[in-house]
């Protein structure tokens, strides 16, 4: 691990930097001899960790009876990458899907390359590899068939599983030459010979059912959460709930009264930045998870509550909002700001505001460990394999080739799957239970209140319009608790991972900017949500372009049009410092800002949506668009909102332009899902704290979308692109647009502007 | 003693009869296809039928089924060919599929008391079941089309 390294962070590196103790540092200061001699920058998956790797014989094999084996490197979390990738490689291979099999890999990044399955980075970095694999399995076995037959390898083609001689019309089934072709070289890169994509038989064409499908409806499909193993123990914790803080005194005679516990445990916090560790505190360990809670209700601890015992939601939110107001960190100027307000015919200013929020996934955290013979191994649903293997190597103290971690399904991942606390404890406890194998299991209780939180975010707005009604000037101000502070000492301010999203990176032209952050402490766990911080920087930015739509007497989208300007690139400088463009960690001559994608989803979603229709009465149309994970995306919502001020989403148009892109059905799936995801989080979802506590404890009072009041009908839109777009995000990027187009739909129906998140009861006054 | 059937096995049961079937289906049995997700009848992702009805697994303890008949997803029938299954595999529903156990066991017993739902009978019937991925426009095509024996 290199100080240059942590220049390039994803969300891994972030961590090991910090482990290295010089992240910040290193981050803004590199050595002297790294200037002299500085690398070219490394851009998407040569940035990451371990990079990609592109050998058959690592991702294939194929059995004499020709049934195809792939390896799927990436974790499984509902975005179907157990069915793109091996897709991929199947089809440069020319496999007979009804051939192949899928084989979850463990964590082990040397062998498969990065596996960090997070940032919607899967079908974007690893396209590529997946197509030369395949290319090259095709290629090795056509040779070996040409070597059985005496021919040249030209004449020999693969076709459906297949291996036909053009002159003689001599076939070979895969499975019959496998083994030969297994022992030729692999071929090198440029001698591969990539399908052209009218070739492709699987890619692109989204006929292919989910491979898990059986498994998942028949309750065969396993998760985390469903490992059992022989003589197995189960685990829950009692974890402080104040974050940072500690057992102070423990009795456990009750609990270890309840039949079927065995064995009570202390586990320590450490101390913040503590980043993926374990929070601490006391374990029950028992010989069925029913057992461990009743024995934990019987604990009876006192906490100390350490240093984040005031937090309060309300007084932190007044705090923030307070700071939002007054001049912050300037990270990007365009032009004279202040000049042009003072020139302004009119100016407007709004302020927004947005709560932590908890991923709830269907599936709370689970991990099961088990030690014997000096070899740990770990059954586990988490998105980031290689780390969870590294985590367990360092707290258990033994080297990383005698770990080894099992991927199973995760029931949902949105981010909190990639912090792999709960395996860590569950290594811990099995440590502590002589090696037996020990399954943590995390209750909902537990997953609510002691996780890590998408940010709390107060967003100040400003604009200057001309005497047209056209802007001339923009000021947008964000002030959150930063994701760095899990990992760093108490940093006040955003990275430009998180201000790159959706702050620093608007595209409007507008010829006086000013893109300020403030300061803020964090006083809970603040961690990665599906879309990160585009969801409050995108709810605030696009319903305040609604907001001068409405102050300049224009139609939202036309202005919204205006705003985004001339089809171009946005050139912004490119850097991982928060004055800098992060551009998503991609080479913006690849990745460019291209305004011209963004219209034209704007375009294409407003065109679909059938814009301007005539609505019945207390419907509203509305808008927003934005590139995040350098996809471009826009959304109408259509609202209703009753008399009583019950809101409904009778339809929801997404126009995304993805690149290319190898399963449209997962797309669409996934911009269902996130339309879903943004109803929950604009209308209800809410994590607030008292005493330093998280109120909400459940479904019950942390309330997410239901089938009732769901958007009922979203029409995803796919802007069809060919192999020269490189492909890009698809399972976050859904998300950010659809709460400011709700709002601004709201708008349109009644009147209110919504400028809170969840909206709640706003409504019904 | 606690008597029961599960997936058409008698079976017993000896422990602590305030436990939720949840536990024992999961924790004793290894029927992991029963979900746990809230604990509290809030998510519906432990759905399974009681003597043909849908309950929370969570929340029906095991004092509570002595002498009753539970089916759970890998009960619903014998190869996994149940309309709603088809369907779902069909329409392509589930995501991470967690929640999906429970949603079809609902729809089974929505379809088997209901068996032509209008939406709004699906909103009532489904409405207990949560998919954090966002499927529900797809589960509710799916039962639809199982509805129509379309899958």
């Amino acid at each position: 691990m290199t100080d240059l390294r942590i220049e390039k962070p994803s969300r891994r590196l972030l961590l090991r930097g910090a482990a290295a103790g010089g992240f910040l540092l290193a981050l803004r200061l590199p050595p002297a001899r790294a200037v002299e001699d500085a690398p070219k920058p490394k851009f998407g998956a040569d940035a990451m960790p371990h990079g990609v790797v592109n050998d058959p014989l690592v991702f294939v094999s194929i059995a004499p009876d020709g049934i195809v084996t792939i390896i799927c490197h990436r974790a499984e979390m509902g975005q179907g990458v157990r069915t793109g990738m091996p897709m991929i490689i199947a089809d440069e291979l020319e496999a007979d899907w009804s051939k192949v099999r899928i084989e979850q890999a463990p964590g082990d990044e040397i062998r498969y390359g990065n596996q960090d399955t997070d940032g919607s980075r899967s079908t974007r970095h690893f396209l590529q590899p997946m197509r030369e694999c395949g290319a090259a399995a095709r290629q090795m076995l056509e040779a070996a068939a040409a070597k059985r037959w005496g021919v040249p390898a030209e004449q020999v083609s693969a076709k459906n599983h297949q291996l036909v001689h053009a002159g003689s019309g001599r076939t070979l089934g895969y499975g019959e030459v496998a083994a030969e072709a297994a022992k030729l070289p692999v071929p090198k890169p440029e001698t591969l010979k990539l399908k052209e994509a009218a070739a492709f038989r699987y890619i692109g064409k989204g006929e292919l059912p989910i491979v898990d499908g059986f498994d998942i409806t028949t309750g065969r499909a396993k998760y985390g959460q469903d490992t059992i193993l022989p003589g197995m123990l189960f685990a829950v914790v009692a974890r402080p709930p104040v974050f940072g803080g500690t057992v102070e005194t423990l009795d456990d005679s009750a609990a270890l009264k309840v039949p079927g516990v065995v064995k009570v445990v202390r586990l320590e916090g450490t101390p913040p930045p503590a980043k993926f560790s374990p929070l601490g505190g006391v374990a029950v360990i028992a010989r069925n998870t029913w057992a461990a809670m009743q024995g934990r209700e019987a604990l009876k601890i006192t906490w100390k509550d350490g240093p984040n015992a005031a937090y309060d939601s309300e007084a932190y939110r007044a705090a923030i909002t307070e700071t939002a107001r007054k001049p912050a960190n300037v990270l990007r100027k365009e032009g004279d700001l202040d000049g042009a307000m003072a020139k302004a015919a009119k100016r407007i200013e709004a302020e927004y505001y947005a709560p932590h929020l908890a991923h709830a996934t269907m599936e709370p955290p689970a991990a099961t460990v088990r030690i014997a013979d000096g070899k740990v191994e770990c059954w586990t649903s988490a998105q980031s394999p290689y780390s969870v293997r590294g985590e367990l190597a360092e707290r258990l103290k033994v080297p990383l080739e005698k770990v080894s971690v099992h991927i199973e399904l995760l029931g949902g991942g949105f981010g909190r799957k990639s912090k792999c606390d709960y395996a860590i404890e569950a290594g811990l406890l099995s440590k502590a239970m002589d090696g037996k194998p020990v399954k943590v299991v995390w209750t909902r209780e537990d997953d609510i209140q002691n996780g890590y939180y998408h940010t709390v975010q107060a967003n100040k707005l400003e604009a200057g319009l001309d005497a047209d009604g056209k802007a001339v000037a923009w000021m947008h101000r964000s002030v959150f608790p930063t994701i760095l502070s899990i990992f760093a000492p108490d940093p006040k301010h955003g990275a430009g991972f998180e201000v790159g999203m959706g702050l620093y990176d608007t595209p409007f032209a507008i010829p006086n900017m000013r893109i300020e952050n403030g300061a803020a402490e964090a006083h809970t766990r603040i961690g990665w949500f599906r879309s990160v911080i585009n969801i409050p920087h995108i709810f605030a930015a696009h319903s305040f372009v609604g907001e001068m739509a409405h102050a300049a007497g224009r139609d939202p989208k036309d202005y919204l049009l205006e705003l985004i300007g001339p089809a171009r690139i946005v050139d912004l400088p490119i850097g991982k410092d928060s004055t800098e463009f992060w551009n998503y960690n991609e080479d913006p001559r690849k990745y460019p800002v291209d305004t011209g994608r963004l219209r034209r989803v704007v375009e294409l979603a407003a065109e679909k949506a059938e814009w301007g229709r005539k609505l019945p009465p207390r419907h509203g149309l509305g808008i927003a668009a934005h590139r995040s994970f350098v996809t471009y995306v826009a959304t109408v919502v259509e609202v209703a909102v009753d008399e009583q001020g019950n809101l409904s989403v009778p339809r929801v148009d997404v126009a995304i332009d993805c690149g290319f892109f190898v399963n449209p059905e997962r797309v669409r799936s996934q911009v269902e899902g996130a339309c879903v995801m943004g109803m929950s989080l604009a209308t209800k979802s809410a994590i607030t704290y008292k005493q330093g506590r998280v109120v909400q404890s459940n479904y019950t009072d942390y309330e997410v979308a239901r089938i009732d009041d769901a958007p009922r009908d979203v029409r995803v839109h796919i802007v069809p692109a060919g192999l020269e777009v490189p492909p890009s995000g698809v399972g976050e990027p859904g998300l950010p647009v659809f709460a400011p187009a709700l709002c601004n739909a709201i708008f349109a129906a009644t009147g209110k502007r919504i400028r809170e998140l969840p909206i709640g009861s706003q409504l019904k006054a | 003693m606690v008597k029961l059937r599960v997936n058409g096995e008698e079976r017993a049961y000896d422990g602590d009869p305030a436990m939720p079937l949840l536990w024992y289906l999961r924790d004793e049995l290894a029927l992991t296809g029963t979900k746990f997700g809230c604990g509290v009848a809030a998510c519906g992702a432990c759905t399974v039928h009681l003597n043909g009805e849908a309950v929370r697994a969570c929340a029906t303890s095991m004092g509570d089924v002595d002498g009753q008949a539970i089916t759970t997803i890998e009960g619903l029938s014998p190869d996994g060919n149940h309309p709603v299954q088809k369907a779902w595999r069909a329409i392509n529903v589930p995501q991470c599929g967690y929640c999906q156990a429970g949603q079809i066991m609902q729809a089974a017993a929505l379809l088997q008391q209901t068996p032509q739902p209008s939406d709004e009978e699906i909103d009532a019937g489904m409405q207990g079941n949560i998919c954090r991925c966002g499927t529900y426009q797809r589960i509710r095509a799916a039962i639809k089309a199982a509805a129509r024996g379309a899958a």
